[in-house]
Protein backbone atom coordinates (compact mmCIF):
# COMPACT_ATOMS: atom_id res chain seq x y z
CA UNK A 1 0.00 0.00 0.00
CA UNK A 2 1.29 3.50 -0.85
CA UNK A 3 0.66 6.54 1.42
CA UNK A 4 -0.93 8.85 -0.48
CA UNK A 5 0.02 12.59 1.19
CA UNK A 6 -2.32 16.02 1.85
CA UNK A 7 -5.34 16.54 -0.05
CA UNK A 8 -4.98 13.08 -2.18
CA UNK A 9 -5.32 11.46 0.88
CA UNK A 10 -8.10 13.14 2.16
CA UNK A 11 -10.12 12.82 -0.94
CA UNK A 12 -9.29 9.43 -1.41
CA UNK A 13 -10.36 8.44 2.77
CA UNK A 14 -13.65 9.04 0.97
CA UNK A 15 -12.94 6.65 -1.68
CA UNK A 16 -13.45 3.48 -0.19
CA UNK A 17 -16.66 2.56 -0.75
CA UNK A 18 -16.76 0.35 2.46
CA UNK A 19 -16.46 3.18 4.73
CA UNK A 20 -18.81 5.67 2.82
CA UNK A 21 -21.13 2.40 3.82
CA UNK A 22 -20.45 2.52 7.30
CA UNK A 23 -20.98 6.09 7.09
CA UNK A 24 -23.88 6.41 5.32
CA UNK A 25 -25.69 4.29 7.22
CA UNK A 26 -25.86 6.27 10.28
CA UNK A 27 -26.38 9.18 8.18
CA UNK A 28 -29.52 8.68 6.53
CA UNK A 29 -31.78 7.88 9.26
CA UNK A 30 -30.42 11.56 10.38
CA UNK A 31 -31.14 13.35 7.24
CA UNK A 32 -34.52 11.61 6.64
CA UNK A 33 -35.37 13.10 9.69
CA UNK A 34 -34.11 16.47 8.95
CA UNK A 35 -35.86 16.75 5.48
CA UNK A 36 -39.46 15.24 7.36
CA UNK A 37 -38.77 18.30 10.07
CA UNK A 38 -38.20 20.87 7.76
CA UNK A 39 -40.63 19.96 4.92
CA UNK A 40 -43.72 19.88 7.90
CA UNK A 41 -42.30 23.09 9.23
CA UNK A 42 -41.95 24.11 5.77
CA UNK A 43 -44.98 23.06 3.76
CA UNK A 44 -47.11 23.98 6.85
CA UNK A 45 -45.41 27.59 6.76
CA UNK A 46 -45.60 28.08 2.90
CA UNK A 47 -49.21 26.97 2.16
CA UNK A 48 -50.96 27.85 5.74
CA UNK A 49 -49.32 30.68 7.42
CA UNK A 50 -47.48 32.72 5.01
CA UNK A 51 -49.74 36.17 4.06
CA UNK A 52 -51.01 36.22 0.43
CA UNK A 53 -49.84 38.10 -2.17
CA UNK A 54 -51.24 41.46 -2.53
CA UNK A 55 -51.25 41.35 -6.75
CA UNK A 56 -51.55 37.10 -6.53
CA UNK A 57 -53.58 35.89 -4.09
CA UNK A 58 -52.95 32.60 -3.09
CA UNK A 59 -51.48 31.75 -5.81
CA UNK A 60 -48.34 32.74 -4.66
CA UNK A 61 -48.05 29.71 -2.96
CA UNK A 62 -46.56 27.99 -5.72
CA UNK A 63 -43.50 30.10 -5.40
CA UNK A 64 -42.58 27.66 -2.34
CA UNK A 65 -42.41 24.63 -4.65
CA UNK A 66 -41.28 26.13 -7.85
CA UNK A 67 -38.15 28.26 -6.88
CA UNK A 68 -36.75 25.82 -4.55
CA UNK A 69 -37.11 23.10 -7.47
CA UNK A 70 -35.48 25.26 -10.25
CA UNK A 71 -32.53 26.18 -7.57
CA UNK A 72 -32.30 22.58 -6.77
CA UNK A 73 -32.33 21.77 -10.85
CA UNK A 74 -29.11 23.76 -11.34
CA UNK A 75 -27.27 23.01 -7.72
CA UNK A 76 -28.00 19.71 -8.75
CA UNK A 77 -26.39 19.71 -12.53
CA UNK A 78 -23.63 21.46 -11.07
CA UNK A 79 -22.52 18.91 -8.73
CA UNK A 80 -23.26 16.44 -10.96
CA UNK A 81 -20.62 17.99 -13.55
CA UNK A 82 -18.27 18.88 -10.38
CA UNK A 83 -18.50 14.79 -9.21
CA UNK A 84 -18.22 14.04 -12.96
CA UNK A 85 -14.54 16.14 -13.15
CA UNK A 86 -13.61 14.38 -10.32
CA UNK A 87 -14.24 11.25 -11.32
CA UNK A 88 -12.21 11.82 -14.58
CA UNK A 89 -9.36 13.50 -12.85
CA UNK A 90 -8.96 11.56 -10.05
CA UNK A 91 -10.81 8.26 -11.06
CA UNK A 92 -12.62 8.85 -7.58
CA UNK A 93 -15.34 5.79 -8.16
CA UNK A 94 -17.09 7.41 -5.30
CA UNK A 95 -17.52 10.86 -7.23
CA UNK A 96 -18.65 8.41 -10.28
CA UNK A 97 -21.31 6.92 -8.24
CA UNK A 98 -22.06 10.41 -6.88
CA UNK A 99 -22.65 11.54 -10.74
CA UNK A 100 -24.74 8.87 -11.29
CA UNK A 101 -26.71 8.92 -8.82
CA UNK A 102 -27.22 12.84 -8.88
CA UNK A 103 -28.83 12.67 -12.33
CA UNK A 104 -32.28 11.55 -11.78
CA UNK A 105 -32.87 13.74 -8.77
CA UNK A 106 -31.29 16.63 -10.63
CA UNK A 107 -34.15 15.52 -13.59
CA UNK A 108 -36.88 15.45 -11.06
CA UNK A 109 -36.23 18.79 -9.81
CA UNK A 110 -35.87 20.12 -13.19
CA UNK A 111 -39.22 18.72 -14.31
CA UNK A 112 -40.54 19.67 -10.90
CA UNK A 113 -39.51 23.71 -11.47
CA UNK A 114 -41.16 22.85 -14.97
CA UNK A 115 -44.49 21.85 -14.25
CA UNK A 116 -44.84 24.44 -11.20
CA UNK A 117 -44.06 27.18 -13.86
CA UNK A 118 -46.51 26.02 -16.26
CA UNK A 119 -49.15 25.84 -13.64
CA UNK A 120 -48.25 29.32 -12.13
CA UNK A 121 -47.76 30.63 -15.86
CA UNK A 122 -51.57 30.16 -16.52
CA UNK A 123 -53.09 32.23 -13.67
CA UNK A 124 -50.33 34.98 -14.07
CA UNK A 125 -49.11 34.96 -17.70
CA UNK A 126 -52.44 33.61 -19.27
CA UNK A 127 -50.59 30.66 -20.83
CA UNK A 128 -49.11 27.49 -19.58
CA UNK A 129 -45.69 27.78 -21.94
CA UNK A 130 -44.18 30.84 -23.27
CA UNK A 131 -40.10 30.83 -25.64
CA UNK A 132 -38.79 33.24 -23.39
CA UNK A 133 -34.99 32.51 -22.64
CA UNK A 134 -35.04 31.51 -19.00
CA UNK A 135 -38.30 28.71 -19.83
CA UNK A 136 -36.23 27.45 -23.10
CA UNK A 137 -32.81 27.49 -21.05
CA UNK A 138 -34.26 25.00 -18.28
CA UNK A 139 -36.20 23.02 -20.55
CA UNK A 140 -32.14 22.34 -22.43
CA UNK A 141 -30.79 21.26 -18.92
CA UNK A 142 -33.63 19.11 -18.70
CA UNK A 143 -32.73 17.27 -22.10
CA UNK A 144 -28.68 17.74 -20.73
CA UNK A 145 -29.87 15.55 -17.94
CA UNK A 146 -32.24 13.00 -19.64
CA UNK A 147 -28.64 13.02 -22.30
CA UNK A 148 -26.86 12.40 -19.37
CA UNK A 149 -28.70 9.54 -18.04
CA UNK A 150 -28.92 8.05 -21.54
CA UNK A 151 -25.07 7.72 -22.24
CA UNK A 152 -24.41 6.63 -18.88
CA UNK A 153 -26.31 3.58 -19.14
CA UNK A 154 -25.53 3.34 -23.16
CA UNK A 155 -22.48 0.97 -22.97
CA UNK A 156 -21.63 -2.89 -21.86
CA UNK A 157 -18.88 -1.35 -19.40
CA UNK A 158 -20.01 0.74 -16.42
CA UNK A 159 -16.77 2.72 -16.56
CA UNK A 160 -16.64 3.68 -20.11
CA UNK A 161 -20.29 5.10 -19.84
CA UNK A 162 -19.17 7.32 -16.55
CA UNK A 163 -16.00 8.70 -18.34
CA UNK A 164 -18.33 9.41 -21.33
CA UNK A 165 -21.11 10.86 -19.73
CA UNK A 166 -18.65 13.23 -17.16
CA UNK A 167 -17.63 14.95 -20.05
CA UNK A 168 -21.08 15.47 -21.31
CA UNK A 169 -21.69 16.76 -17.97
CA UNK A 170 -18.56 19.41 -18.11
CA UNK A 171 -19.65 20.14 -21.94
CA UNK A 172 -23.31 20.82 -20.61
CA UNK A 173 -21.98 23.25 -17.88
CA UNK A 174 -21.71 26.31 -20.31
CA UNK A 175 -25.55 26.03 -19.71
CA UNK A 176 -25.61 26.60 -16.00
CA UNK A 177 -24.62 30.38 -16.35
CA UNK A 178 -26.82 31.09 -19.18
CA UNK A 179 -30.09 30.10 -17.24
CA UNK A 180 -29.07 32.27 -13.99
CA UNK A 181 -28.25 35.28 -15.99
CA UNK A 182 -30.74 34.71 -18.81
CA UNK A 183 -33.10 37.15 -16.75
CA UNK A 184 -30.70 39.70 -16.90
CA UNK A 185 -29.44 39.59 -20.22
CA UNK A 186 -32.56 39.06 -22.38
CA UNK A 187 -35.65 41.39 -21.55
CA UNK A 188 -38.02 38.08 -20.97
CA UNK A 189 -41.12 37.26 -19.15
CA UNK A 190 -40.20 35.53 -16.43
CA UNK A 191 -39.24 37.61 -13.54
CA UNK A 192 -35.49 38.81 -12.50
CA UNK A 193 -33.71 37.07 -9.76
CA UNK A 194 -35.22 38.52 -6.40
CA UNK A 195 -33.68 36.55 -3.55
CA UNK A 196 -30.05 36.53 -4.44
CA UNK A 197 -29.43 40.23 -5.75
CA UNK A 198 -26.72 42.39 -4.77
CA UNK A 199 -29.11 44.95 -3.57
CA UNK A 200 -30.83 42.71 -0.62
CA UNK A 201 -33.74 40.11 -1.02
CA UNK A 202 -36.86 42.20 -3.05
CA UNK A 203 -39.39 39.94 -0.65
CA UNK A 204 -40.50 40.60 2.22
CA UNK A 205 -39.40 38.61 5.38
CA UNK A 206 -42.64 36.89 5.37
CA UNK A 207 -42.24 35.23 2.59
CA UNK A 208 -38.55 34.88 2.54
CA UNK A 209 -38.19 32.78 5.57
CA UNK A 210 -41.15 29.94 4.73
CA UNK A 211 -39.15 30.00 0.81
CA UNK A 212 -35.77 29.89 2.17
CA UNK A 213 -36.94 26.85 4.94
CA UNK A 214 -38.19 24.82 1.98
CA UNK A 215 -34.86 25.18 -0.14
CA UNK A 216 -33.28 23.77 2.87
CA UNK A 217 -35.72 21.19 3.08
CA UNK A 218 -35.24 20.05 -0.37
CA UNK A 219 -31.70 20.78 0.06
CA UNK A 220 -31.57 17.85 2.79
CA UNK A 221 -33.89 15.65 0.40
CA UNK A 222 -31.23 15.76 -2.03
CA UNK A 223 -28.39 14.78 0.22
CA UNK A 224 -31.06 11.84 1.57
CA UNK A 225 -31.79 10.66 -1.42
CA UNK A 226 -28.64 11.22 -2.69
CA UNK A 227 -27.21 8.98 -0.09
CA UNK A 228 -29.64 6.15 -0.61
CA UNK A 229 -29.00 5.82 -4.18
CA UNK A 230 -25.39 5.95 -3.88
CA UNK A 231 -25.76 3.04 -1.34
CA UNK A 232 -27.99 1.45 -3.58
CA UNK A 233 -25.29 1.52 -6.70
CA UNK A 234 -22.99 -0.01 -4.37
CA UNK A 235 -24.48 -3.03 -3.48
CA UNK A 236 -25.92 -2.82 -7.19
CA UNK A 237 -21.55 -3.45 -7.72
CA UNK A 238 -20.93 -5.75 -5.16
CA UNK A 239 -23.82 -8.17 -6.16
CA UNK A 240 -22.45 -7.46 -10.10
CA UNK A 241 -18.83 -8.50 -8.83
CA UNK A 242 -20.26 -11.12 -6.74
CA UNK A 243 -22.27 -12.68 -9.59
CA UNK A 244 -19.39 -12.28 -11.77
CA UNK A 245 -16.76 -14.71 -9.26
CA UNK A 246 -19.58 -17.26 -9.04
CA UNK A 247 -20.00 -17.65 -13.00
CA UNK A 248 -16.13 -17.50 -13.28
CA UNK A 249 -15.90 -20.10 -10.25
CA UNK B 1 8.08 19.55 -34.92
CA UNK B 2 5.71 22.22 -36.24
CA UNK B 3 6.21 21.72 -39.65
CA UNK B 4 5.37 17.85 -38.94
CA UNK B 5 2.13 18.89 -37.57
CA UNK B 6 0.82 20.69 -39.86
CA UNK B 7 2.05 18.37 -42.91
CA UNK B 8 0.13 15.72 -40.48
CA UNK B 9 -2.96 17.65 -40.28
CA UNK B 10 -3.32 17.84 -43.76
CA UNK B 11 -2.47 14.68 -45.04
CA UNK B 12 -5.49 13.61 -42.32
CA UNK B 13 -7.90 16.38 -44.02
CA UNK B 14 -6.65 14.72 -47.34
CA UNK B 15 -7.58 11.19 -46.48
CA UNK B 16 -10.90 12.46 -45.18
CA UNK B 17 -11.79 14.19 -48.38
CA UNK B 18 -10.86 11.74 -50.49
CA UNK B 19 -13.14 9.22 -48.63
CA UNK B 20 -15.62 11.35 -48.57
CA UNK B 21 -15.53 11.82 -52.76
CA UNK B 22 -14.96 8.35 -53.37
CA UNK B 23 -18.41 7.55 -51.48
CA UNK B 24 -20.41 10.24 -53.14
CA UNK B 25 -23.53 9.06 -51.88
CA UNK B 26 -22.45 9.28 -48.26
CA UNK B 27 -21.71 13.21 -48.67
CA UNK B 28 -24.34 13.77 -50.55
CA UNK B 29 -26.96 12.36 -48.46
CA UNK B 30 -27.21 15.23 -46.20
CA UNK B 31 -27.91 17.86 -48.67
CA UNK B 32 -30.28 15.69 -50.59
CA UNK B 33 -31.76 15.31 -46.88
CA UNK B 34 -31.64 19.19 -46.40
CA UNK B 35 -33.17 19.93 -49.90
CA UNK B 36 -35.87 16.75 -49.20
CA UNK B 37 -36.87 18.04 -45.52
CA UNK B 38 -37.15 21.63 -46.63
CA UNK B 39 -39.51 20.82 -50.07
CA UNK B 40 -41.98 19.09 -47.45
CA UNK B 41 -42.77 22.20 -45.00
CA UNK B 42 -44.77 23.47 -48.22
CA UNK B 43 -46.98 20.61 -48.34
CA UNK B 44 -46.78 20.55 -44.48
CA UNK B 45 -48.02 24.14 -44.12
CA UNK B 46 -49.78 24.45 -47.87
CA UNK B 47 -48.05 27.13 -50.63
CA UNK B 48 -49.24 30.48 -49.53
CA UNK B 49 -46.53 32.45 -49.95
CA UNK B 50 -46.91 35.01 -47.27
CA UNK B 51 -46.70 31.90 -44.66
CA UNK B 52 -44.09 30.09 -46.29
CA UNK B 53 -41.74 33.71 -46.65
CA UNK B 54 -42.17 33.83 -42.75
CA UNK B 55 -41.35 30.67 -41.72
CA UNK B 56 -38.47 30.05 -44.67
CA UNK B 57 -35.22 31.24 -41.89
CA UNK B 58 -36.67 28.97 -39.07
CA UNK B 59 -37.10 25.77 -41.67
CA UNK B 60 -34.06 26.26 -43.45
CA UNK B 61 -32.00 26.78 -40.48
CA UNK B 62 -33.70 23.05 -38.90
CA UNK B 63 -33.18 21.47 -41.89
CA UNK B 64 -29.49 22.33 -41.80
CA UNK B 65 -29.42 21.52 -38.16
CA UNK B 66 -30.87 18.16 -38.93
CA UNK B 67 -28.82 17.28 -42.11
CA UNK B 68 -25.68 18.30 -39.89
CA UNK B 69 -26.76 16.07 -37.35
CA UNK B 70 -27.55 12.97 -39.19
CA UNK B 71 -24.36 13.54 -41.07
CA UNK B 72 -22.17 13.07 -37.73
CA UNK B 73 -21.89 9.81 -37.70
CA UNK B 74 -19.07 9.42 -40.55
CA UNK B 75 -16.94 11.77 -38.69
CA UNK B 76 -15.62 9.11 -36.35
CA UNK B 77 -17.84 5.63 -36.44
CA UNK B 78 -16.37 4.10 -39.64
CA UNK B 79 -12.66 4.79 -38.22
CA UNK B 80 -13.55 3.32 -35.04
CA UNK B 81 -15.10 0.53 -36.85
CA UNK B 82 -12.05 -0.29 -39.25
CA UNK B 83 -9.73 0.58 -36.51
CA UNK B 84 -7.78 3.01 -38.02
CA UNK B 85 -9.16 5.65 -35.15
CA UNK B 86 -6.97 3.75 -33.24
CA UNK B 87 -3.81 4.22 -35.41
CA UNK B 88 -4.80 7.82 -36.03
CA UNK B 89 -4.59 8.44 -31.74
CA UNK B 90 -1.40 6.58 -31.87
CA UNK B 91 0.42 9.10 -34.37
CA UNK B 92 1.95 12.03 -32.68
CA UNK B 93 -0.13 14.43 -33.91
CA UNK B 94 -2.00 16.15 -31.17
CA UNK B 95 -5.72 14.87 -30.69
CA UNK B 96 -7.52 17.79 -30.66
CA UNK B 97 -5.50 19.21 -34.02
CA UNK B 98 -6.69 15.56 -35.33
CA UNK B 99 -10.64 16.60 -34.47
CA UNK B 100 -9.96 19.78 -36.09
CA UNK B 101 -8.75 18.24 -39.19
CA UNK B 102 -11.38 15.78 -39.07
CA UNK B 103 -14.39 18.66 -38.30
CA UNK B 104 -12.74 20.06 -41.22
CA UNK B 105 -13.29 18.03 -43.80
CA UNK B 106 -16.28 17.10 -42.64
CA UNK B 107 -17.63 20.76 -42.75
CA UNK B 108 -16.40 20.60 -46.24
CA UNK B 109 -18.03 17.90 -47.49
CA UNK B 110 -21.30 18.48 -45.47
CA UNK B 111 -21.51 21.97 -44.06
CA UNK B 112 -20.39 23.58 -47.85
CA UNK B 113 -22.94 21.71 -49.75
CA UNK B 114 -26.09 22.93 -47.74
CA UNK B 115 -24.40 26.33 -47.85
CA UNK B 116 -24.59 26.07 -51.77
CA UNK B 117 -28.01 24.40 -51.61
CA UNK B 118 -29.41 26.87 -49.14
CA UNK B 119 -29.82 29.85 -51.33
CA UNK B 120 -32.05 27.41 -53.74
CA UNK B 121 -33.74 26.27 -51.16
CA UNK B 122 -34.67 29.93 -50.24
CA UNK B 123 -35.80 30.79 -53.80
CA UNK B 124 -37.95 27.98 -53.50
CA UNK B 125 -39.72 28.99 -50.08
CA UNK B 126 -39.83 32.79 -51.22
CA UNK B 127 -37.16 34.38 -48.47
CA UNK B 128 -37.27 38.22 -49.06
CA UNK B 129 -34.29 39.21 -51.02
CA UNK B 130 -32.62 41.15 -48.46
CA UNK B 131 -32.38 38.42 -46.58
CA UNK B 132 -30.41 36.15 -48.57
CA UNK B 133 -26.62 37.79 -47.98
CA UNK B 134 -27.42 37.36 -43.75
CA UNK B 135 -28.58 33.78 -44.57
CA UNK B 136 -25.61 32.67 -45.78
CA UNK B 137 -23.64 34.90 -43.18
CA UNK B 138 -25.41 33.11 -40.65
CA UNK B 139 -25.16 29.42 -42.50
CA UNK B 140 -21.31 30.25 -43.08
CA UNK B 141 -21.28 31.00 -39.26
CA UNK B 142 -23.09 28.19 -37.58
CA UNK B 143 -22.29 25.36 -39.80
CA UNK B 144 -19.01 25.28 -38.46
CA UNK B 145 -19.93 25.38 -34.96
CA UNK B 146 -22.61 22.27 -35.26
CA UNK B 147 -19.59 20.26 -36.95
CA UNK B 148 -17.25 21.17 -33.82
CA UNK B 149 -20.26 20.31 -30.93
CA UNK B 150 -21.30 17.74 -33.23
CA UNK B 151 -17.88 16.18 -32.90
CA UNK B 152 -18.02 16.14 -29.22
CA UNK B 153 -21.32 14.37 -29.46
CA UNK B 154 -20.01 11.66 -32.27
CA UNK B 155 -17.02 11.08 -29.96
CA UNK B 156 -18.90 10.45 -27.20
CA UNK B 157 -21.10 7.80 -28.23
CA UNK B 158 -18.75 5.65 -29.62
CA UNK B 159 -18.93 2.07 -29.22
CA UNK B 160 -22.34 2.77 -27.41
CA UNK B 161 -25.59 0.88 -28.17
CA UNK B 162 -28.33 2.49 -30.27
CA UNK B 163 -25.18 5.13 -30.63
CA UNK B 164 -27.42 6.96 -33.58
CA UNK B 165 -30.46 7.91 -31.49
CA UNK B 166 -28.34 8.59 -28.74
CA UNK B 167 -26.36 11.48 -30.13
CA UNK B 168 -29.47 13.25 -31.21
CA UNK B 169 -30.42 13.60 -27.81
CA UNK B 170 -26.98 14.98 -26.89
CA UNK B 171 -26.32 17.24 -29.76
CA UNK B 172 -29.72 18.87 -30.00
CA UNK B 173 -30.25 20.46 -26.86
CA UNK B 174 -26.46 22.11 -27.68
CA UNK B 175 -27.76 23.06 -30.98
CA UNK B 176 -30.62 25.03 -30.00
CA UNK B 177 -28.50 28.59 -29.15
CA UNK B 178 -26.93 28.20 -32.78
CA UNK B 179 -30.36 27.87 -33.88
CA UNK B 180 -32.30 31.14 -32.67
CA UNK B 181 -29.44 32.71 -32.89
CA UNK B 182 -28.92 32.11 -36.52
CA UNK B 183 -32.94 32.71 -37.26
CA UNK B 184 -32.72 35.64 -35.29
CA UNK B 185 -30.10 37.34 -37.72
CA UNK B 186 -31.80 36.13 -40.95
CA UNK B 187 -35.01 37.54 -39.37
CA UNK B 188 -33.45 41.12 -38.51
CA UNK B 189 -32.40 41.80 -42.50
CA UNK B 190 -36.32 40.82 -42.81
CA UNK B 191 -37.97 43.11 -40.87
CA UNK B 192 -34.85 45.76 -41.29
CA UNK B 193 -33.44 45.11 -37.69
CA UNK B 194 -30.15 45.32 -36.86
CA UNK B 195 -28.60 41.68 -37.83
CA UNK B 196 -24.90 42.86 -36.31
CA UNK B 197 -25.88 41.44 -32.67
CA UNK B 198 -26.96 37.63 -33.64
CA UNK B 199 -24.20 37.74 -36.42
CA UNK B 200 -21.61 38.48 -33.60
CA UNK B 201 -22.87 36.32 -30.95
CA UNK B 202 -22.74 33.37 -33.70
CA UNK B 203 -19.62 34.24 -34.36
CA UNK B 204 -18.48 34.03 -30.74
CA UNK B 205 -20.14 30.65 -30.59
CA UNK B 206 -17.53 29.50 -33.20
CA UNK B 207 -14.52 31.16 -31.33
CA UNK B 208 -15.82 29.49 -28.28
CA UNK B 209 -16.34 25.97 -29.72
CA UNK B 210 -13.23 26.35 -32.11
CA UNK B 211 -11.79 26.56 -28.72
CA UNK B 212 -13.41 23.92 -26.63
CA UNK B 213 -15.14 21.55 -28.71
CA UNK B 214 -11.66 19.79 -30.17
CA UNK B 215 -10.35 19.58 -26.68
CA UNK B 216 -13.36 17.63 -25.26
CA UNK B 217 -14.10 15.36 -28.49
CA UNK B 218 -10.29 14.58 -28.19
CA UNK B 219 -10.95 13.68 -24.39
CA UNK B 220 -13.99 11.37 -25.60
CA UNK B 221 -11.92 9.41 -28.34
CA UNK B 222 -9.29 8.94 -25.58
CA UNK B 223 -11.72 7.03 -23.74
CA UNK B 224 -13.46 5.51 -27.14
CA UNK B 225 -10.17 4.05 -27.81
CA UNK B 226 -8.49 3.10 -24.59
Amino acid sequence: MFAPSGQVARMSRFANPNRFLRWSDRLVPWLATVTGVLFAVGLYWALVASPPDYQQGESVRIMYVHVPAAWMALFCYTAMAGAAAVGLIWKHPLADLIAKATAPIGAAFTLLALVTGALWGKPMWGTWWVWDARLTSVLVLFFLYLGYIALNSAFDEPGRGARASAILALVGLVNVPIIKFSVDWWYTLHQPASVIRLEGPAIHASMLWPLLLMAAAFTSYYFWVLAVRVRGEIMAHKIRALRLRQAYG
Amino acid sequence: MARGVVSATLAVIRRDLRLAFRHGSDSLGAVVFFVLAVVLFPFGVGPGQEVLARIAPGVIWVAALLAAMLSLERLFQTDFEDGSLELLVLSPLPLSLLVVAKVLAHWLTTGVPLLLASPVLAVLLGLPTEGFGLLLAALALGTPSLSLVGAVGAALVLGARRGGVLVSLLVLPLYIPILIFGVAAVDAAITGVAARPPILLLAGFLAAALALAPWAAAAALREAVA
